[in-house]
């Protein structure tokens, strides 16, 4: 009787209790969901177009955001920086185009998946060696003030993260719907050997996506480490991410974006309203379970391309 | 002219079936037995057993059990950890409230019951495949993780959180506990070895093995020709579970002595699978090449600066091992995508053609 108290009577009679905390809330949640689908949207670009399934992303966010504020240190202008950064994630990406992936073309998923946590310790040793491995402060200017909209709470911060979201989403996809490299992206995405056989080059689009992928790591290592720090941790992100990914299905980029305010409200809600009878600390997990809840009805994810298996 | 099967002929079903039917191989194999349970012991120090050889065997173990689930029956999970940590606690749990009963014995059970854990995460894998299903898999290593870290039960409501391999004696012989000699937990974690590894071997060969490559191929063909998939891939779960589950019961009372749930992170996932693609997906005897890869190279590396007479800032060592570490991986995989089982294979192939080039 007490379980069941405490699993479906007391949360509902909270919500109901107060439904401007829970608005509250789920902004909350939405606006963290919105910086994990930065991570995803990363995974997501690769996934679709190397079939690649990145564990780096999560390195490549932590290398992004360590060189800016390395940089930055330096006493580099802001723009400059971001430039350069932008720079050396794409060269990153040839280098991982020319190193890795062209060697293991056409290997097994697995393979590849494999050689990228390889490539996620040299990305975090890398950075790391290079920069420095204490937590630094990243300040681009983001104002951090909390304000009251119709008394709810809000930041200004998250409020600005979540514009910078809409703003890249807009731009991949007009990228990927209307420009010829775009569509050469989608190409290969389909297949392969047909878009190699009408005359795309496969690596340079390769090249392409992974700096696409650079460069939105960046936006997400900028957005992460100015909330919480440029540390070690920011690498783990990438666990974040995956949830999000199964819900919204590794191939679509509308997917990563629902999947991720799904997951951050979800998380949000659960850790305020479930949490505290079990000791909290839930949300490692909340969000595995919720996408694989989620799995058993649709297995190929929220927006996933419908799998077609055949004999 | 030392390698090949001409000329050695079966005359029974028995010899037809063997494990090893050419004779090189069963020497090659008892020459290793007979070195690891008649030299290594006696030649190697303390230091050496319970650094290196120890967690070795036990990785090993593990490497078989996921090489089961993953290299053979095609289902790929990242919850080993997880399912380590079943079994260490479920040793604990049973032992400190039971002592009486055979340490050994409480391993196998304990084993059991991380069996029964894997099949209940297995159950997705009937929907859910590939990538997918690894990321399903994380939810087992993120959500047990949790529940033994704020669950006071499981870790008998102890101040610090950590489990304490008790002191247990098997015959008169101290096994676990802080006395136990490392002679001993070698041999204890040996015989799991061999008896495991004996039996993952003839599994794969028997009609189970080839349900699971049945199904690892083609699962739509296999449903076809008759093969269960729910009984097939729950089975695979189970019994892969079962052999990390040991091998997270050993590693706690044979290796660390204490552990709190970091020791099964996901880390260790991710080492047993590097261990098993590294070695070779489906193959057991690449399991075991693959855990001795993976646990002797980070030590190498970590000695190695020492070794050369380089001094070396550690913060900065562990980043330039990170580094070559997974450079290595990456330099392994696109030398030889199929791992080490697949090298052995083509030293075999050579010495069977030697010495002629072809």
């Amino acid at each position: 009787m007490d379980l069941w108290n405490v699993l479906f009577v007391a949360p509902f009679a909270d919500m109901i209790g107060s439904p401007r905390f829970l608005l509250e809330v789920i902004i909350g949640g939405l606006l963290t969901g919105v910086m994990y689908s930065l991570v995803a949207l990363g995974f997501v670009l690769i996934f679709k177009a190397s079939g690649v399934f990145n564990f780096a992303q999560g390195a490549m966010v932590l290398f992004a955001a360590l060189t800016l504020v390395g940089l930055l240190e330096h006493g580099v202008q802001v723009l400059f920086a971001l430039a350069a950064t932008g720079i050396i994630m794409v060269l990153l990406a040839i280098a991982i185009e020319r190193l890795i992936l062209s060697p293991l073309v056409n290997q097994e998923g697995i393979i590849l998946f494999m050689a990228t946590i390889g490539l996620d310790f040299v990305l975090r040793g890398a950075g790391q060696i290079a920069w420095g491995s204490n937590v630094k402060p990243l300040d681009v200017g983001i104002p951090d003030k909390p304000f009251e909209v119709a008394g709810i709470l809000l930041n200004s911060f998250d409020l600005f993260a979540a514009a910078i979201a809409a703003v890249l989403v807009t731009v991949l996809a007009v990228f990927f719907q209307k420009t010829g490299v775009g569509r050469a992206l989608r190409a290969v995405a389909d297949d392969h050997q047909a878009a190699l056989s009408v005359g795309i080059p496969l690596r340079t689009i390769w090249a392409i996506v992974w700096s696409v992928a650079g460069i939105v790591g960046l936006v997400a290592g900028i957005m992460w480490g100015a909330k919480s720090g440029v540390q070690f941790s920011l690498s783990l992100i990438a666990l974040k991410a995956l949830p999000v990914l199964i819900l919204g299905g590794f191939t679509s980029v509308p997917g990563a974006i629902i999947g991720g305010l799904i997951i951050g409200v979800g998380e949000k809600i659960a850790e305020i309203y479930w949490a505290p009878p079990f000791g909290g600390a839930i949300e490692n997990w909340f969000a595995y379970m919720l996408a694989l809840v989620f799995l058993l009805f649709r297995p190929q994810g929220l927006f996933g391309e419908r799998i077609i298996e055949r004999v | 002219m030392l390698y090949r099967e001409a000329g050695q002929f079966k005359t029974s079903y028995a010899a037809d079936q063997a494990m090893f039917p050419i004779i090189q191989d069963r020497a090659f194999i008892a020459m290793v037995l007979i070195i690891a349970y008649g030299v290594v012991p006696f030649w190697a120090n303390e230091y050496w057993l319970q650094a290196v050889i120890i967690p070795f065997l036990i990785f090993a173990l593990a490497a078989v059990g996921l090489n089961l689930l993953t290299g053979y029956a095609g289902q790929l999970s990242l919850g080993t950890g997880a399912f380590m940590a079943v079994g260490a606690y479920a040793t604990y749990k049973i032992t400190t409230i039971y002592p009486d009963i055979n340490i050994l014995v409480v391993f196998l059970m304990s084993g059991l019951i991380a069996a029964g854990v894997g099949m209940v995460f297995g159950v997705p894998s009937l929907r859910i495949k590939g990538f997918y299903l690894a990321v399903a898999t994380l939810a087992a290593q993120f959500f047990i993780q949790w529940l033994f870290n704020k669950v006071g039960w499981f870790f008998n409501y102890n101040p610090s959180g950590t489990i304490i391999a008790p002191p247990r004696t098997v015959f008169g012989v101290m096994v676990a506990g802080p006395e136990a000699t490392a002679q001993v937990r070698y041999f204890v974690a040996l015989v799991f070895l061999t008896v495991g590894t004996v039996i993952a071997k003839n599994l794969v060969r028997g009609r189970v093995g080839r349900a699971w490559m049945a199904i690892r191929d083609r699962d739509i063909a296999a449903e076809i020709i008759g093969i269960q998939p729910l009984q097939t891939k729950l089975l695979a779960f189970g019994i892969s579970s079962f052999y990390c589950g040991v091998a997270g019961a050993l590693s706690v009372f044979l290796w660390l002595g204490s552990a709190e749930t970091e020791a099964f992170d996901i880390n260790v996932s991710f080492q047993v699978l590097f261990m098993i693609i590294i070695g070779g997906l489906g193959s057991i005897l690449g399991s075991i090449l693959g855990a001795a890869f993976i646990t002797l190279v980070p030590i190498f590396l970590t000695n190695a600066p020492a070794l050369l007479n380089i001094p070396f800032p550690t913060d900065l060592s562990k980043h330039i091992e990170e580094i070559i570490f997974g450079g290595l991986i990456i330099l392994f995989l696109i030398a030889e995508p199929n791992g080490m089982a697949r090298l052995w294979q083509i030293g075999k192939e050579k010495l069977r053609r030697w010495p002629f080039p072809y």
